[in-house]
């Protein structure tokens, strides 16, 4: 096993080579390390490999066991995907940020330890940043630097929690923590955020609309579902986790119906599904977790194929507002075909994937009995046709003809689409070699009758209502407008405190600066320079009088004595007087 | 430019696909009396559960979403 390339350097040492190759040698390059990285998967048997001790912890790079091989197979076959989907934007920085933030990814899911998870964790917040960067636009950059420092907040939370853990249990090892001390509620902070649970998931629908038209693709298969793999691995069973989950799968879906922007639309769906996800992780059983897992491995090939039938249609376009686009099945029908079964994946129809993992973790919580939750799920369910089903694929490819008349995109992303919607539909119809590779037995059968049936209705009469709703006019219109959400919270209170610390501490700054450098500068500078001739006349006047002296003598005697003491050439006699004077104050006030 | 997909362009089409569309609506509302049902909760296994929950769902959905829109909606240059 040690002579085997540790599997998340093929990519990232294999990034550093991208520059130096050209044309074609370049795309088989780049093609060939997903390959060779996925040869290395499957030659992997379970343990632990590439352990490096350093400074007496050890540094595990390879933990290798059923749930860390699951996540391992689908990121490297999204990267493949992905970089297929690529090959003909000719921009090595997004390339060479691909690869590393999938080397990232496939760093934390074969982390042994938190050290090593942590190391991983901060190279996907920072080489994703270059996919939003990448597009550069001053929306984009303006989204990139929110991005990242958001994810350095939550990296910083991460590593706090990570030293307090490892100080309290004298263990490294990335396993189960269970949500119990200031140091576990640290970490599920720092993991919350990149799972984009709310009220902490306004970075994501604020940056991926905001990515290139590739990257988006990358980075809706992997910061979200890589904290999903952390959180599995941390804090299964967490009770906190099913309401928190529950939530998340609800919340989005109101947002998603107003929202213009269709790569929007579709990462308030992204946030939606995940949802699905931490529900299962929480209720944590056998059969939940199966559920999370699958439904992680079949959200990541749906929601890149949405990302990417939608991003071709930006490439080709350069529109991708719903008040912007409509009618373009005319002249993309592959594109539209692609997205449609994307949208059907994502809506769990029977024959497509997300029927036949979604509902693993809507049954588990049947099973546990959590009615709610089992409401709520549903609920969110009939909300994902709704929203990602019909309004992604109709307002993109349908509606009113905008008169946009786009070619197909070219051959390379149709056929990354193609395969994907592939795999979308075999999943969806055949199962087993997915539900095979599950970290634990699968004794599920998604193809009952009532599941079927029941599921068609619950998306044919959600779809019934779409329609009477579109047809009646009372189906809100699709508005050239933002909507607030949580980011509210530091776009504006960013500026909210700036101005504040701007007024304050600017405030400050010119109080000090009347009071200090003004005013009091020059009360000293007088009393200074005025001082010496008053003490001086507050003792010598009372005996120039006393000995006769008046009028004009006295007048021009004092002027004598400013004159002096200003010129610095006072009488030796007045000077030693005045000290002598000084010391028997000072000793008599002792 | 290849010739272009018209099917939707003509409302005879259109009125076929809502038209099916209906007729599938209710063929899932038949089939549902002729189904066995393993219910984990009471509701589950009522006739047209589904189908109702579904409905209503999808129309409270966007209830909800058009008082949210009352209070988060906002100019697309808000936060230049």
């Amino acid at each position: 096993m040690s002579n085997l390339i540790p599997l998340p350097a093929i990519f990232i040492i294999g990034a550093l080579f991208i520059p130096f190759w050209g044309g074609r040698l370049k795309s088989a390059y780049m093609l060939a390390l997903p390959v060779l990285a996925f040869i290395t998967l499957v030659s992997m048997p379970e343990g632990k490999y590439w352990i490096v001790n350093i400074l007496e912890y050890d540094l595990i790079f390879g933990r290798v066991d059923k749930l860390s091989m699951v996540f391992g197979y689908i990121f490297t076959i999204i990267t493949f995907i992905g970089v297929l989907f690529t090959l003909k934007v000719a921009d090595d920085m997004q390339r060479m940020a691909a690869f590393m933030y999938a080397g990232g990814a496939l760093g934390v899911t074969f982390a042994g330890d938190f050290l090593t998870l942590y190391l991983f964790w901060e190279l996907l917040a920072i080489s994703s940043t270059f996919l939003i960067l990448a597009r550069r636009t001053k929306a984009s950059q303006a989204a990139a630097f929110r991005y990242i420092l958001v994810h350095v907040f939550g990296g910083l939370c991460l590593l706090a929690g990570i030293v307090f853990y490892i100080h309290n249990s004298g263990t490294a090892e990335f396993g189960y923590i269970g949500l119990n001390g200031a140091a576990s509620y640290l970490i599920f902070i720092g993991i919350a955020l990149n799972a984009a649970i709310p009220p902490l998931h306004p970075w994501l629908q604020d940056a991926y609309p905001e990515a290139t038209v590739t990257g988006a693709v990358f980075l809706s298969a992997l910061t979200t579902k890589s904290a999903v793999y952390v959180m599995a691995r941390t804090f299964p069973g967490a009770e906190l986790l099913i309401w928190m989950g529950a939530f998340m799968t609800i919340m989005p879906i109101f947002y998603a119906v107003l929202e213009n922007d269709i790569r929007r639309v579709l990462a308030y769906s992204l946030i939606n599904q995940v949802g699905f996800m931490m529900v299962g992780i929480g209720i944590g059983t056998q059969l939940a977790i199966n559920g999370t897992v699958s439904h992680a491995f079949c959200h990541i090939l749906y929601k890149a194929l949405l990302f990417m039938s939608t991003g071709s249609v930006l490439f080709m376009t350069g529109k991708i507002r719903c008040t912007d686009l409509g009618g373009i099945y005319k002249t993309m029908p592959l594109t539209c075909l692609f997205c449609m079964i994307g949208a059907a994946s994502i809506s769990a129809f029977p024959l497509f994937s997300g029927f036949v993992s979604k509902s693993m973790i809507i049954s588990a919580a049947a099973h546990g009995k959590l009615a709610v939750i089992w409401l709520t799920l549903q609920f969110a369910s009939a909300g994902v046709f709704h929203h990602a089903g019909i309004k992604v694929p109709f307002f993109t490819f349908f509606s009113e003809d905008s008169g946009i008349r786009a070619k197909e995109p070219p051959l390379n992303m149709l056929l990354a689409m193609g395969i994907t919607a592939f795999l979308c539909i075999a999943i969806g119809i055949y199962p087993g070699p997915l539900y095979s590779i599950l970290p634990y037995p699968v004794d599920y059968v998604p193809y009952t009758g009532a599941h079927v049936i029941g599921q068609l209705q619950l998306l044919m009469f959600g779809a019934l209502a779409f329609c009477l709703l579109i047809l009646s006019g009372y189906y809100p219109a699709e508005m050239r407008a933002i909507n607030l959400d949580t980011d509210w919270f530091y776009r504006k209170g960013g500026r909210l405190f700036y101005h504040a610390m701007d007024r304050i501490f600017n405030g400050l700054n010119s109080v000090s600066d009347r009071i200090l450098a003004g005013a009091l500068a020059s009360y000293l500078g007088r009393v200074s320079k005025e001082g010496p001739v008053r003490v001086a006349l507050l003792f010598l006047a009372p005996v120039w009088v006393l000995v006769g002296i008046k009028g004009e003598k006295l007048a021009q005697k004092r002027l004598n004595i400013e004159k002096a003491i200003d010129t610095g050439t006072s009488p030796i006699g007045i000077s030693a007087a005045v000290a002598t004077i000084f010391l028997i104050v000072i000793f008599l006030l002792m | 430019m290849k010739k272009e997909l018209k099917i939707f362009d003509k409302p005879k089409n259109v009125k076929r696909l809502l038209g099916s569309f209906y007729v599938s609506l209710l063929i899932l509302l038949i089939i549902d009396f002729f189904i066995q049902k393993h219910a984990e909760f009471p509701w589950e296994g009522a006739t047209e559960f589904f189908a109702v929950y579904g409905f209503i769902s999808c129309v409270l959905l966007i209830f909800v979403a058009k008082i949210l829109r009352l209070f988060v909606k906002r100019d697309e240059d808000y936060y230049e």
